[in-house]
């Protein structure tokens, strides 16, 4: 047993209201730059819809993720070392910017700057990739609340699956929000694909992360992850992805993503998992075995076994302690009612979701049914075909049995609590019939319903010992570095070149200067354009291409 | 005349190549990438791209084979002058004749498609110029020289070439070569004091141990570097 310990999430679908809250914050502080205008490291998906990038989870096209070779041994979907190698020169299957899409900003000046005239005059969109005007075809939102999907819902490769002939009915529609962020897997195929080794895992909490200054650019990780989850930035010619907020978490703060979350449906916590068993779990011959065997690596960090394991393996005390409460396992583990998305891509995927009982209730209620009455939520369940294999699609490789039983729980929850809440006699009945004791549903009610912050959040720090040099806290003096605060912006070999600025200088550079600068543009220098505070005026560098001479 | 020209210059740019890139490597790791365009354009792309490369990884190691290796060595392993030449000229040829193809798809692509072309730096421009030169000298060499005239370039042009890492000077060997090869030489040396300040450094990061590493590469945070920043040099942490 080789304990370790890793940084996982847990989404609840039920609460997500698709405010894309999460998209936004998150994109201010890790995407608002030059080459990085049409990246989401977190992105809210409609489903059913084509996803971002369009379609990615086509894997025949895409070849993320792993796969099982003859003899049943995994090997990398997209080709092993040598043919990566071969293809080094053009990857054959990496995404180009269409199928994400081509960002763009308007033309805002023209709104007051335009002579009077007889018609209101327009902001234009602009692309910012070419600088030219341009027709807005497609976003990475674009379907959003089915918006559109009878034209485009067909392409959604999860449909696709669960039936040829389904046709999409807009009277018999199902829909639900899928946010997504890297899943920070056990088993990452974009580190596996990294042909100079710049993506690692790291060993003390398992947060995936790109080395910027040993990334070459050779792009093998963008294709190689199968939830195209790392991103080319464009101007820089690196490879950058989500961090799992890797500077709050060291200090205990929770993923901005989570922390502005408004439908506080996010959960991060530890779990401790046996590395030596991953190998094994992620090469289960059968697809269906997989949700299974990825949650059979993950070890009781209450057994004393385990926690004896875990000192050996030098895991902090106060870690196997936040560990003990991390609602990730109570979530996974205990209640049962959490899944992981796509097992059947093997890369072991961290980021786990409860699945939406909302297509069920919603049926229910159009009926006029009572939908707080367990009987005819179970009834639903059994009924309600199509959306049960489209979460199964998604969540456990199209066995519908595991999402039958979760969304049996939740439905047992909503019936059981609303006895309580309503003063009457709880009826132990409900939660036995899925297999629960009355305390514990209690406490599932608890965690997923009124979810306090404490209890969604528990990230034990970095260790204290080190905390001096830690990147959020940035107590050693912001000067300390070649050039001193605000300096930055394009080196002489293009976007970003010379020696990195730290992120928490950045920011503060960047918040001083769009503080203290007469301009409504962003800053100059630092390349680092803020899209949503700049207004139209003045062509911030970096914002747009050099002027090409007609 | 011919010291300035096949002695000093060689041994200049010699220098600022290898100098050049301890310096670039030290000073901008970030900026050492391939800066790849294939987001903007694939089509194009899909076909130069491999063209080139594949094509400029044979010329080089033709020159490997014909500057490196003594015309004593090839003779002693029983490849008369005449296979050797045959073979020279015909791999060099379609060799050379791949990378100038893949080459010019690329730079009309850089020319044309307007995001790639604006991503286009002062270095890439002016790098492009001198190895298109070295390029077309090179192939016009190899047609030329081979066809229809009868230098042989192992006697002159490569012993000079390989006596001076030896720092065995022979500048005559150099000038009594026929005026082509005196062009790609120079350009090529051109190149190389162009290469650390160019895109070209991705060349020395070509990925040859992701065919012997592990696939999944663990890291802790490093006890004396933690936080994005390298510390400089003289505050390294004391611990
Ligand atoms: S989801 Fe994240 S960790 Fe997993 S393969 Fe993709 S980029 Fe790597
Ligand atoms: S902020 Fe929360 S509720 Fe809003 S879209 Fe993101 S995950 Fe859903």
């Amino acid at each position: 047993m080789r304990v370790m310990a890793q940084m996982a999430m847990v989404m609840n679908l039920d609460k997500c209201i698709g405010c894309h809250t999460c998209s936004v914050t998150c994109k201010q502080a890790w995407t608002n730059r030059a080459g990085t205008e049409y990246v989401w490291f977190n992105n809210v998906e409609t489903r059913p819809g084509q996803g971002y990038p369009r379609t990615y989870e086509d894997q025949e096209r895409w070849k993320g993720g792993w796969e099982l070779n003859r003899r049943g041994r995994l090997k990398l979907k997209g080709g092993g070392r040598l043919k990566k190698l071969a293809t080094i020169f053009s990857n054959p299957i990496m995404p180009s910017l269409k199928d994400y899409y081509e960002p763009w900003t308007y033309d805002y000046a023209t709104l007051t700057d335009a002579p009077a005239q007889e018609h209101t005059p327009v902001a234009r969109p602009k692309s910012l990739i070419s600088g030219k005007d341009m027709k807005i075809e497609w976003s990475a939102n674009w379907d959003d609340n089915l918006g559109g999907s009878a034209a485009t819902a067909a392409n959604d490769p999860v449909l696709r699956k669960i039936s040829d002939t389904v046709k999409f009915e807009f009277e018999q529609t199902f829909m639900f929000y899928l946010p997504r962020i890297c899943e920070h897997c056990l088993n990452p195929s974009c580190a596996a694909s990294c042909p100079s080794g710049a993506i690692y895992k790291r060993a003390e909490d398992g947060i995936v992360l790109v080395d910027q200054d040993r990334c070459r650019g050779w792009r093998m990780c963008v294709s190689g992850c199968p939830y195209k989850k790392v991103y080319f930035n464009h101007r820089t010619g690196k490879a950058e992805k989500c961090t799992f907020c890797f500077p709050r978490i060291e200090v205990g703060l929770p993923t901005v993503c989570s922390e502005t979350c408004v439908g506080r449906l996010r959960y991060i916590g530890l779990v401790l998992y046996d590395a030596d068993r991953v190998l094994e779990a992620a090469s289960t011959p059968d697809d269906h075995d997989l949700y299974e065997a990825q949650r059979s690596v993950f070890l009781d960090p209450s057994d004393p076994a385990v926690v004896r394991e875990a000192e050996r393996a030098g895991i902090p005390r106060d870690w196997v302690e936040a560990a003990q409460r991390s609602p990730i396992h109570a979530l996974i583990n205990r209640y049962k009612v959490a899944l992981p998305l796509h097992p059947e891509y093997r890369t072991m995927p961290m980021v786990w979701y409860i699945p939406p009982l909302s297509p069920v209730v919603d049926v229910v209620r159009d009926t006029g049914e009572d939908a707080e009455d367990e009987r005819n939520l179970f009834a639903a369940i059994e009924a309600l075909r199509i959306p049960i294999e489209y979460l199964a699609e998604l969540f456990t490789a199209g066995d519908v049995a595991p999402v039958d039983a979760v969304l049996r729980r939740l439905a047992a929850m909503r019936s059981y609590m609303r006895d309580l809440n309503l003063g009457r006699e709880p009826d132990g009945s409900i939660p036995a019939a899925v297999g629960m004791s009355e305390e514990e549903m209690y406490d599932m009610y608890r965690l997923l319903a009124l979810a306090k912050y404490d209890e969604r959040y528990v990230i034990p720090p970095a260790h204290a010992e080190q905390a001096h040099a830690l990147e959020e806290l940035a107590t050693e003096c912001a000067l300390d570095y070649e050039g001193g605060p605000g300096m930055g912006g394009s080196g002489p070999f293009g976007e970003g070149s010379g020696t990195p600025t730290p992120i928490a200088v950045e920011n503060f550079a960047m918040l001083k200067d769009r503080q203290t600068s007469d301009t409504v543009a962003a800053p100059d220098r630092s390349g680092r354009v803020n899209l949503l505070n700049w207004d139209g005026k003045g062509t911030p560098q970096g914002l747009f291409p050099p002027k090409d001479e007609p | 005349m011919d010291v300035v020209l096949w002695v000093v210059v060689p041994y200049v740019c010699l220098t600022v190549f290898v100098v050049g890139h301890v310096w670039r490597y030290r000073y901008d790791k970030f900026g050492w990438t391939t800066r790849s365009s294939q987001l903007y354009e694939d089509r194009l792309l899909r076909l130069g791209s491999p063209l080139f490369h594949f094509g400029i990884l044979a010329v080089f190691l033709g020159h490997v084979m014909g500057l490196g290796v003594p015309k004593s060595w090839t003779e002693a392993v029983g490849v008369s002058e005449s296979v050797y030449h045959v073979l020279a000229v015909a791999v060099g040829a379609v060799a050379g004749f791949c990378t100038l193809v893949g080459m010019a798809i690329l730079i009309y692509r850089r020319r044309t498609v307007g995001p790639v072309f604006s991503a286009t730096t002062k270095m890439d421009k002016a790098m492009y110029l001198v190895l298109a030169t070295v390029i077309v000298l090179g192939l016009a060499n190899t047609v030329i020289a081979n066809v229809f005239g009868h230098y042989d370039y192992r006697e002159g042009v490569s012993v000079w070439f390989r006596r001076i890492f030896r720092f065995d000077l022979h500048p005559e060997l150099m000038a009594e070569a026929p005026l082509g090869f005196q062009l790609h030489g120079l350009a090529a040396f051109g190149l190389f004091a162009l290469w650390p300040f160019t895109r070209l450094v991705h060349v020395f990061s070509a990925p040859l141990g992701y065919l012997t590493r592990p696939y999944i590469v663990y890291r802790s945070r490093d006890d004396q570097q933690l936080g994005s920043h390298t510390p400089r040099r003289g505050w390294e942490r004391t611990r």
